[in-house]
């Protein structure tokens, strides 16, 4: 309260200011025209996903063949016919090979990676960067670069040949389990160093004061490891699990560049298969069938990740 | 834990080893690409006499230079669109708290659970019908929409622990709504801004599937698009194809050299929310 020389002004500045709190109330109370900055989000959000997403889940249970205008419902025709068809039964079980594979071995390199370089050792602050540096990538360029590596007279089978003195020079992208192994080993190659900056964020959150004193208690490292930190990062490996099951899930630029679906058919994944069939072959119904089952599975990831934002929405 | 012991010294001999296996192909992509193709010696022996005509000629027969160029336009139409049009729709959605405010947030929020691939094929179609196919603005609009419950995901939560007086300060100063979320509450978001940024860019920039699908057989081909028609014409030519792949990867990386912390730490802190 301002203090005046003449104890009568009291009474002129009292008003002044209750008129200025009122205005204040009244103004910050008023977001309303605002609600108008909604509606280019909208419109483009509801033209491009919720639309197309509807007519979808529509299409998938319809004989529709993309171009014309009538079509009938055919139950669960196509996806039984996804199911039952060899070629994308077979995607779906590479998918999910593909997905549970670079999940597992994504998170174990990621996490030895992280651990490592949030070490005294002298060099974390390149390998960060180094590490990293694949992410930015083009997923075409990565694959370009290793269907050298890879190819039967490449580097990578120059050291196999060495290290076996001559016995060995395996085909990596024509035998169709090694095909499969190579587009994981890629995968991994590429986005270990996503996992890692996300444990990294992890374990930097973790108070030095915990650890410091587990190691003034005499705890060993491993004990440290095992009961402190894994504990501690338990966030940061659910992310790192969704995001790379999610990703092995949609896989397609990898598989599509590095062996095409093939040899055969035998790498291809429910992506790649969408493609095809739909653009390919014009077989729009059993291709929106598969992204639906597609849709199912990453929805159901999607909502274990987003499980506490999700409540507290819901809450509100 | 503090000090630099024989153990931190074995680690990094560990972790420096694990280096090399990801600098290995970053050195025979570069290697091979100054080689004089008739060159016989491994990929992995040092080029004996460097040239750079590999590289030219990547430039002119890949026609990079178009390739670049759409690319550089569709990723910064795209990314300003997304940025402009996102933080609007966060600002009130964050803010107002009404039950149609919330009900809006949830349904972008259904958005992150959608993956594109189911709406891929009817997206397609209208496009067709629209006769946008192979024009850029097919691709622009398909990112926009893709992109924006993620964008507005990020900005709502930063939006919503930003402190109030600001905004009130400038409402009481008689500022319009425009004005105050414009010069007062956009500069604020800054941090935020830059993860969507460089997110967006780093997406889009390396999208290979959709101008696949939109953009084959036209003129307006990105950097990857280009580079997947080009491998497939010279295929045996790695020198020539691997100078065409360090090329298109030069703008990617050069932007994150520059801001490897920020770009780091939007893609941890991005995923987080």
């Amino acid at each position: 309260m301002e203090t005046s020389p003449v104890g009568q002004d009291h009474v002129s500045v009292a008003p002044i200011r209750e008129k200025a709190i009122g205005l204040r109330k009244r103004r910050s109370l008023s977001f309303g025209g605002l609600i108008y900055f909604v509606l280019p989000a909208l419109f483009f959000y509801l033209f491009v996903v919720i639309v197309p997403s509807i007519r979808g889940s529509v299409y998938a249970f319809t004989d529709w063949d993309g171009l014309a205008q009538d079509f009938k419902f055919v139950g669960f025709s196509n996806f039984i016919g996804a199911f039952n068809t060899k070629q994308s039964h077979h995607a779906i079980v590479v998918t999910l090979i593909i997905a549970v594979a670079v999940t597992v071995l994504q998170n174990f390199v990621g996490l030895l990676l992280a651990l490592g370089v949030n070490s005294r050792i002298k060099s974390r602050n390149f390998l960060r960067v180094l590490f990293f540096t694949p992410v930015v990538m083009s997923p075409v360029v990565v694959a370009y670069v290793w269907q050298f590596l890879l190819s039967p007279n490449g580097p990578v089978n120059s050291i196999v040949s060495f290290l076996s003195a001559g016995n060995l020079r395996p085909s990596w992208l024509g035998d169709p389990n090694l095909a499969l192994a190579s587009i994981i080993i890629v995968i991994i190659w590429q986005f270990a160093g996503f996992s890692m900056v996300i444990f990294l964020a992890g374990l930097q959150r973790i108070p030095d004061e915990v650890l410091e004193a587990a190691q003034v208690d005499g705890a060993t490292p491993f004990r440290i490891l095992r009961y402190i930190t894994f504990p501690l990062l338990a966030p940061a490996l659910t992310i790192n699990l969704m995001l790379s099951m999610i990703g092995g899930l949609k896989v397609f630029d990898q598989a599509w560049v590095l062996t095409g679906g093939g040899p055969s058919g035998k790498t291809d994944t429910v992506s790649t298969i969408i493609f095809r069939n739909a653009f390919q072959y014009g077989e729009f119904g059993s291709s929106i069938a598969l992204a639906l089952i597609l849709t199912v599975a990453i929805a159901l990831i999607s909502i274990i990740q987003y499980r506490p934002l999700l409540k507290r929405e819901f809450k509100s | 834990m503090k000090r630099y012991t024989w153990k931190t010294f074995i680690l990094e001999g560990g972790m420096l080893f694990a280096g090399l296996i990801f600098v290995i192909p970053f050195y025979i992509l570069v290697n091979l690409s100054i080689k004089d193709p008739r060159e016989q010696s491994s990929s992995l022996v040092p080029a004996s006499s460097p040239e750079f005509d590999n590289y030219t000629d990547a430039w002119t027969k890949a026609e990079l230079g178009h390739a670049m160029l759409t690319s550089i336009i569709i990723t910064s139409i795209s990314v300003a669109l997304i940025v402009l049009i996102s933080v609007m729709a966060a600002y009130p959605l964050a803010r107002m708290g009404t039950k149609l405010t919330n009900r809006t947030y949830w349904l972008f929020l259904c958005g992150l659970l959608i993956p594109f691939q189911l709406g891929l094929i009817p997206m397609y179609q209208t496009m067709r019908d629209l006769n946008l196919l192979g024009s850029i603005w097919s691709l622009i609009i398909v990112y926009v929409g893709l992109q924006m419950p993620f964008s507005i995901f990020l900005y709502c939560g930063f939006i919503r622990v930003l402190p109030r007086e600001y905004e009130e300060a400038a409402w009481v100063d008689g500022a319009s709504h425009f004005l105050t979320f414009w010069k007062v509450v956009f500069p604020l978001l800054r941090p935020i801004t830059s993860t969507v940024l460089i997110l967006n860019v780093i997406f889009i920039w390396n999208d290979f599937l959709s101008p696949l699908l939109y953009l084959s057989g036209t003129s307006n081909l990105t950097i990857p698009l280009t580079l997947f028609n080009f491998v497939g014409q010279w295929v045996s030519d790695w020198p020539l194809v691997f100078a065409g792949l360090v090329i298109s990867t030069i703008p990617i990386l050069a932007l994150f050299f520059s801001l490897q912390k920020s770009v780091m730490n939007g893609f941890a802190g991005g995923v987080k929310g």
